[in-house]
């Protein structure tokens, strides 16, 4: 058995940021993009809380002042996107194309 | 133990969001077709009071609420540059308000609150408190960049903005959790010792870099800059003019403060710090094609988005100069910025008239036989905006320029200048049109209502007292460059 060390998590951490950024980039259907900054947002929070165990608790405490602000960007982006469905009656980033992208 | 003095250095911060909570209160009690006045009103006033508020901290300097928050010199100048901005954003919207059947309550308050996390984003030292200033400001720019709502271009603009805005604060979070892991510490000034004590990890360097995406992004900078001509072009045009400016001024404070305060030792010790080539090459890149991208544009709000590119590149030439004096010529350039740029939007809201329709170039030729003082205001401020003497951003280009030459950075500013030239043309252009092609078309001009006056006759007075008496602001931005790298 390997014990379970810090850079496992950061190893984990990393993936899911790797994994968050691909699906920004690749992804046309806005949900999927916003899930997948949520993704990266929740690499960060393992960053955090894996970094804890070396230096105390000030990385959980962020760590939950992180998860709030995802919740209100969370409601504030579905509202905006609730507001262009009804304009464009779609959620797809290829047809946002009123704007030059 | 908290005492008052912590308190009163977040006042402003403070009377803001009492206010911002005022209008939201008041809003449901007043009949919606003539709640704009007395909401604005309101607004002012709280905008004011954080201005006064402001400088009414001067006195009280020191760090407060654990060392989350301290006051200096730097704060304050910057919480005066958004408070100002903020109120003149406010008194110039009442008209565009009505014409475009805008929900005031919404819009007032969130200017307000905004303003909150610009102002703390420009005192908090600590990275925690960053990000929630930051994010209290996105959130806020995001929601009104998307207020025409039934306005598809409009909300366009916002699900942009907000789809790559929280993208880079994602990036800019990560960096600050590896930084977190590299030092052990979320506190400027402890990242500076710890960085000084053990050298810079390789993890130091990633979270540099990963902070400066999230940032450079935010203040438009290449190569994050892509989305800045979409988002301006459809966003509405006062808060175009205050996103162009107090946020961005906001992060530029941040910037200032996480690159030199965590690299003063080897600042201070002459070398050059890590981040010295990314600053450099981005620069160079956003002069560049910031000046290239807005010689094509046709419309005038994409041109000036372009021509915000560009400055962000020659504040970044700043920050690659020699410290001190790099420092207070990025502060004097801010405040000169702000004041021209958003004169110029604060214009082109006005003449754009009901459903933001006369935005491009050939709807502003004649201009200066059909409202000869709008055009003359506008003439001054792109003057300003191309750098000619007795304006603003003449001085303003002048310091950075010679900051830039005092650290041997021929080449940048080399490329600097060249752009100032191309710069000159676009600029030039839109005088152009105004005064010498006659109109081809019958556009109607609104008399000019008391609030847009009031913001233009500020903003010319800056950008004209900046330009002839730069001598006081720029000591007070020098003695803020000592106090942050001290």
């Amino acid at each position: 058995m390997v014990p379970i060390t810090t850079l496992h998590y950061l190893v984990v951490a990393a993936a899911l940021f790797v994994l968050g950024t691909i699906g920004v980039l690749t992804r046309r259907n806005v949900v999927i993009i916003l899930m997948s900054i949520e993704l990266i947002l929740n690499a960060v929070n393992l960053n955090l809380v894996a970094f804890s165990r070396l230096y105390g608790l000030h990385g959980q405490v962020f760590a939950v002042f992180v998860i709030t602000d995802a919740a209100a960007e969370a409601a504030v982006g579905l509202g905006i996107l609730i507001a262009f469905f009804r304009n464009k009656e779609t959620v797809n980033m290829d047809e946002v194309d009123l704007l030059k992208w | 133990m908290i005492a008052t003095a912590d308190y009163i250095r977040i006042l402003p911060e403070i009377v803001l969001t009492l206010f911002g909570l005022i209008v939201m209160f008041v809003d449901p009690l007043l009949p919606e077709s003539r709640n704009v006045k007395p909401l604005g009103i309101i607004a002012l006033i709280g905008s004011l009071g954080a201005v006064a508020a402001s400088i009414y901290q001067m006195r009280y300097p020191g760090p407060a609420f654990w060392n989350f928050v301290v006051v200096d010199n730097f704060s304050i100048f910057f919480h005066l540059l958004v408070t100002i901005a903020a109120a003149l954003v406010i008194m110039a919207s009442f008209e565009y308000l009505r014409v475009q059947e805008i929900r005031a309550g919404e819009y007032f308050g969130l200017i307000l609150f905004g303003t909150v996390g610009m102002a703390l984003m420009s005192s908090a030292v600590e990275l925690v408190l960053i990000f929630i200033a930051l994010e209290i400001s996105s959130i806020s720019t995001y929601i009104l960049a998307g207020f025409r709502r039934r306005d598809a271009g409009s909300v366009e603009s916002s699900l942009k903005y907000f789809l790559l805005g929280s993208f880079a604060t994602a990036f800019f979070l990560y960096g600050i959790a590896l930084m977190f892991g590299a030092t052990g510490s979320t506190d400027i000034p402890q990242i500076a010792s710890a960085l000084r004590l053990n050298g810079a990890p390789l993890l130091a360097y990633v979270a540099y870099a990963l902070m400066f995406v999230g940032l450079g992004f935010k203040i438009a900078s290449a190569p994050f800059h892509v989305w800045t001509p979409d988002v301006y072009e459809g966003a509405p045009s006062p808060v175009v003019a205050f996103m162009s400016t107090a946020p961005k001024m906001a992060v530029f404070a941040v910037l200032l403060r996480i690159l030199f305060v965590t690299e003063s030792p080897s600042l201070l010790a002459g070398s050059r710090p890590v981040w010295f080539w990314w600053v450099w090459g981005s620069a160079a890149v956003s002069m560049t094609l910031g000046n290239l991208g807005a010689l094509v544009q046709n419309n005038v709000k994409r041109m000036l988005a372009y021509s915000a590119i560009a400055h962000a590149g020659y504040l970044l030439v700043a920050f690659a100069a020699a410290p001190e004096a790099g420092i207070s010529a990025a502060m004097f350039y801010a405040a000169s910025y702000t004041a021209m740029n958003l004169g110029a939007f604060i214009v082109v809201s006005h003449f754009a008239n009901a459903g933001e329709r006369y935005v491009t170039l050939d709807d502003y030729t004649g201009l200066g036989r059909r409202s000869p003082l709008l055009a003359m205001t506008l003439t001054i401020f792109l003057i300003s905006l191309i750098g000619i003497p007795a304006t603003a951003g003449f001085f303003a280009k002048f310091y950075v320029f010679s900051a830039a030459l005092k650290a041997n950075l021929v080449w940048l500013t080399i490329i600097a200048v060249v752009n100032s030239a191309i710069g000159a043309y676009y600029y030039l252009r839109v005088i152009v049109a105004m005064y010498m092609r006659d109109s081809t078309q019958e556009i109607p001009v609104m008399r000019v209502p008391a609030g847009v006056t009031a913001t233009l006759l500020c903003s010319v007075a800056a950008v004209i007292y900046l330009g002839i008496l730069p001598g006081r602001v720029l000591e007070f931005a020098t003695r803020s460059a000592q106090s942050l790298l001290r």
